[in-house]
């Protein structure tokens, strides 16, 4: 089975600035996978690649077998990937709900035609869709603030919110950029099970956390990024006591899998 | 050929006088500041009235009115652009609050003044001409171009050179920081439509000495100061300088292809067109990219 | 019966107007509602006004046709200049699209086949207000039925978000395309409906000042809902209309006109920036949106660590 992504020598410059350089990798279907490093290690670069928000400086990028690194965003979505935004990209003035639904996108069938000739057919994927919505936010515990806007969500409903929306389209792919960021123990163990439910649906997730708790908890693999560069990629619990690894975090002090308190960020 | 460029260079410096204010209030605030043709006509106006009502000579109606169109920018800024500084769609909402404010005040200056054109009393306009080398130079063109590169040289050694030309630089690249530096982000930003307006109001006077003006003169300005900016770079000042420079010599090096006024025009939107297709900033622009 | 008739006769242009300006402030209402600002309806209107009145004149084309056809020229203009120009963020496209419009109206008055800078007279009166009617009806049915389509969703998420949209699967560059071309049949049909009850028509009739009318028209009523681009258009319409009643000498209302005008827009957008129709307490839902501060004058995405 060939890999459901891969990167092969893929680097990306910002003027001087080599927020990637030489970053090589392959992710098979149906892992968690953490990508940590320190900030600005490129971890977000990384992302926006994958989405097809920017384009590589060089390297190519594979997805399901279909190069994507030129690929406008949209095709890339179309194909299964989709993500969450480090600083929550939600649509503010619309219901949670309709943030769903808009994440509906690309499983919706009928267009605006059958719409404006009033179908049935219209009606009918209609409702279902709203359904599904609904049942998604039920999934990340949202049901009762269906109906809300989002900007009025507290920080960790607005989280999983987005993650609700991400999973809209069943993507094969889902990317998540820091989802526990400022949530407290509970919350991001909350999130944590969420998470798992996630994968064993068969769906692929990369995760990008500094929580170190919340990564050695669900990650089976560990890609880690400093300086743009990929400095170790493996087993979860082997990359934890690379030597490079801890070097890049915190210096000699503390490794990467220690209590969660101490480890945090 | 010669005349055609000394036209051209003399057209460019009033287009270049009118696009710099715009630049700087684009530099400073990242919006575009549509008022700042009604300013210009205001300009106009006032050294007009100045003229006419207190007898004064050219010299006064023109600081005079400099002053004026500076305060009116601070006023301006006050009432257009300030109360929405801290919303989210304020670019947007800028642009439509400044396309109110032009209106309201060609209103004004309809009703006050009337809808026809008019002119500086003769008088006080210089009127020798000079023929050098065959070319054909107004004495009034020649003053003209002096003031114009006069008031953009002092604009930019203020802007290098002064505490605040560095403030204004600061704000205009990241006001959060400048603020951070203990820079008082407001103050600056009224000092820089004081100082826009003013230069904009200096344009309106300087136009006025050539032409015939009515409430509606910074209708054609305005675009074509909007295609000067954009073809130099948005918030560029010397973008904007050789922006007009190079409008005013198109405008002119056209007429030896139609002599409707308006295929001029025509082509130096297309020109503008163009640019923003592709190479949208411009010849020296910086990219408008701001730090939210 | 009589009084209704005898205020119809009397207000007859003045309802045509409300109609004929709310049909632009709708053509105008499907680019915002996609987040792009586009002055380029005056234009669109003026293609579509010239196109109707040259077949009704020179072909003496029925009048059905006509006006399909002054929907469809701008539609058709509107696809090769909304590709580049729709890449533009903000006031840049804006900019562009303001540059396009000009380029119109000057090519319009030295063009011998439009009839240069007289324009066109002698149009034929053709236009009844149930056309006008029903031209409105059906475009508030439209987009009565894009809102909650997967087009309708598609155009929400690109106003509020467009590259968060692009990770969702929505195509853009068609929403924005489908927007503005939208935009621009509607806005082609108000010409060629306006034309045939005005009679006679010039390019400058559809130049800058009326681009910014029709962004006046749906700023003020608010662009939240689709109805504010209405109400917006039939209050600045009516203004000149009660100024003229209210002023002993009835002279056209001016400059007191556009003094109100442009105070009316000033207020709208400091305090209440989702428009009138936001008055309306169920609409107060969808606020106004709001093209965000722009990061680059081009659709490209800034550096992220």
């Amino acid at each position: 089975m060939s890999n459901l992504l891969r990167l092969d020598h893929v680097s990306r410059h910002f003027g001087g600035v080599r927020a990637l350089d030489d970053v090589s990798l392959a992710l098979e279907a149906g892992r968690i996978y953490g990508l940590i490093g320190p900030n600005g290690a490129g971890k977000t670069t990384l992302i926006n690649l994958l989405t097809g928000l920017l384009p590589p400086s060089a390297g190519e990028i594979w997805f399901a077998d279909t190069r994507i690194d030129r690929m406008p965003a949209y095709r890339i979505a179309a194909l299964g990937m989709t993500r969450t935004y480090q600083n929550i990209r939600l649509f503010p003035a619309m219901s949670a709900r309709e943030n769903v639904q808009i994440g509906q996108h690309l499983v919706t069938r009928t267009g605006v035609w059958q719409r404006l000739l009033w179908l049935g057919s219209a009606r009918q994927e209609e409702m279902a869709l709203q359904g599904a919505a609904l049942a998604l936010l039920a999934r990340v515990g949202l049901a009762a603030h269906a109906e809300q806007r989002a900007d009025e969500l507290a920080y960790g409903q607005q989280r999983r919110l987005e993650i609700a929306r991400a999973l809209a389209s069943n993507p094969r792919l889902l990317l998540l950029d820091e989802p526990a960021a400022g949530m407290n123990h509970a919350e991001a163990a909350e999130l944590a099970a969420l998470i798992r439910s996630l994968a064993t649906d068969g769906r692929t997730i990369l995760l990008i956390e500094h929580n170190m708790g919340l990564v050695m908890s669900l990650c089976d693999h560990l890609i880690v990024l400093d300086f743009g560069r990929k400095i170790a990629d493996g087993p979860a619990a082997v990359v934890s006591r690379d030597p490079a690894v801890i070097a890049a975090y915190l210096g000699a002090e503390t490794a990467p899998d220690a209590a969660p308190e101490a480890a945090r960020a | 050929m010669l005349q055609q460029l000394a036209n051209g260079v003399f057209q460019g410096s009033v287009y270049a006088l009118f696009a710099v204010g715009y630049a700087l209030i684009f530099g400073v605030l990242d919006i575009l500041n549509l008022a700042h043709q009604a300013v210009f006509m205001i300009g106009a106006f006032a050294a007009f009235w100045i003229l006419t009502h207190l007898g004064a000579n050219m010299v006064v109606a023109f600081l005079g009115s400099m002053v004026v169109c500076g305060l009116l920018g601070i006023l301006l800024d006050r009432v257009a652009f300030a109360p929405l500084r801290r919303r989210r769609d304020t670019h947007f909402a800028g642009l439509i609050t400044s396309i109110a404010a032009a209106t309201m005040l060609e209103a004004l200056a309809q009703g006050y003044f009337g809808a026809q054109d008019n002119r500086f009393p003769l008088d006080a306009v210089p009127s020798r001409i000079y023929t050098i080398h065959g070319v054909v130079i107004l004495q009034l063109q020649l003053i003209i171009l002096a003031v114009s590169l006069l008031l953009t040289i002092g604009l930019t050694v203020m802007l290098r050179a002064t505490r605040l030309g560095k403030a204004i630089r600061a704000v205009a690249e990241n006001p959060r920081a400048a603020r951070l530096l203990g820079i008082n982000v407001e103050w600056v930003i009224a000092e820089s439509f004081f100082i826009a307006s003013a230069l904009g109001g200096a344009a309106g006077v300087l136009y006025g000495m050539l032409y015939s003006f009515s409430p509606t003169v910074g209708h054609d300005l305005e675009l074509k100061g909007l295609a000067v900016i954009i073809l130099g770079g948005m918030g560029s000042i010397p973008g904007a300088v050789i922006g007009g420079f190079v409008l005013g010599l198109v405008e002119v090096a056209s007429i030896g292809l139609s002599s409707t006024s308006n295929l001029r025009d025509a082509i130096a939107f297309t020109l503008l067109f163009l640019v923003l297709v592709a190479r949208p900033n411009g010849l020296l622009g910086r990219r408008a990219v701001r730090e939210a | 019966m009589g009084g209704l008739q005898n205020f119809y006769a009397a207000h007859q242009a003045l309802i045509y107007f409300m109609g004929i300006n709310a049909l632009l402030a709708l053509s105008l209402y499907f680019t915002l509602a996609a987040g792009q600002l586009s002055l380029a309806n005056a234009a669109f209107m003026g293609i579509g006004a010239y196109t109707a009145a040259l077949l009704t004149i020179k072909l003496d084309a029925p009048f059905a046709l006509a006006i399909a056809a002054g929907a469809l020229l701008p539609a058709l203009v509107a696809v090769p200049l909304g590709l580049p120009v729709l890449r533009l963020r903000g006031v840049f496209l804006a900019i562009a699209t303001i540059a396009f419009g000009e380029v119109v109206r000057i090519v319009a008055l030295n063009w011998g086949f439009t009839g240069g800078a007289l324009g066109l007279s002698g149009i034929p009166a053709k236009t009844h207000l149930w056309h006008i009617a029903l031209a409105l009806v059906v475009t508030l049915y439209v987009l009565w039925r894009i809102r909650g389509s997967r087009m309708g969703y598609a155009f929400e998420a690109i106003r509020e978000d467009e590259s968060a949209a692009k990770t969702m699967g929505i195509n853009t560059t068609y929403y924005k395309l489908a927007a503005f071309v939208l935009g621009a049949a509607v806005a082609g049909v108000a010409g060629g409906l306006s034309a045939h009850f005005i009679f006679f028509i010039s390019p400058n009739d559809y130049g800058f000042s009326q681009a910014v009318d029709i962004l006046v028209y749906a700023i003020v009523g608010g662009i939240g809902n689709f109805l504010g681009p209405v109400l917006g258009a039939w209050l600045i319409t009516l203004i000149p209309e009660y100024l003229r009643s209210a002023k002993p000498f009835g002279v056209g209302a001016g400059w007191e006109t556009l003094f109100l005008n442009g105070l009316i827009l000033l207020l709208v957008v400091l305090f209440l920036p989702n428009g009138l129709v936001s008055l309306f307490g169920r609409f107060r839902r969808r606020p106004a949106p709001a093209p965000k501060a722009e990061e680059s004058i081009v659709d490209v995405e800034s550096a992220q660590a």
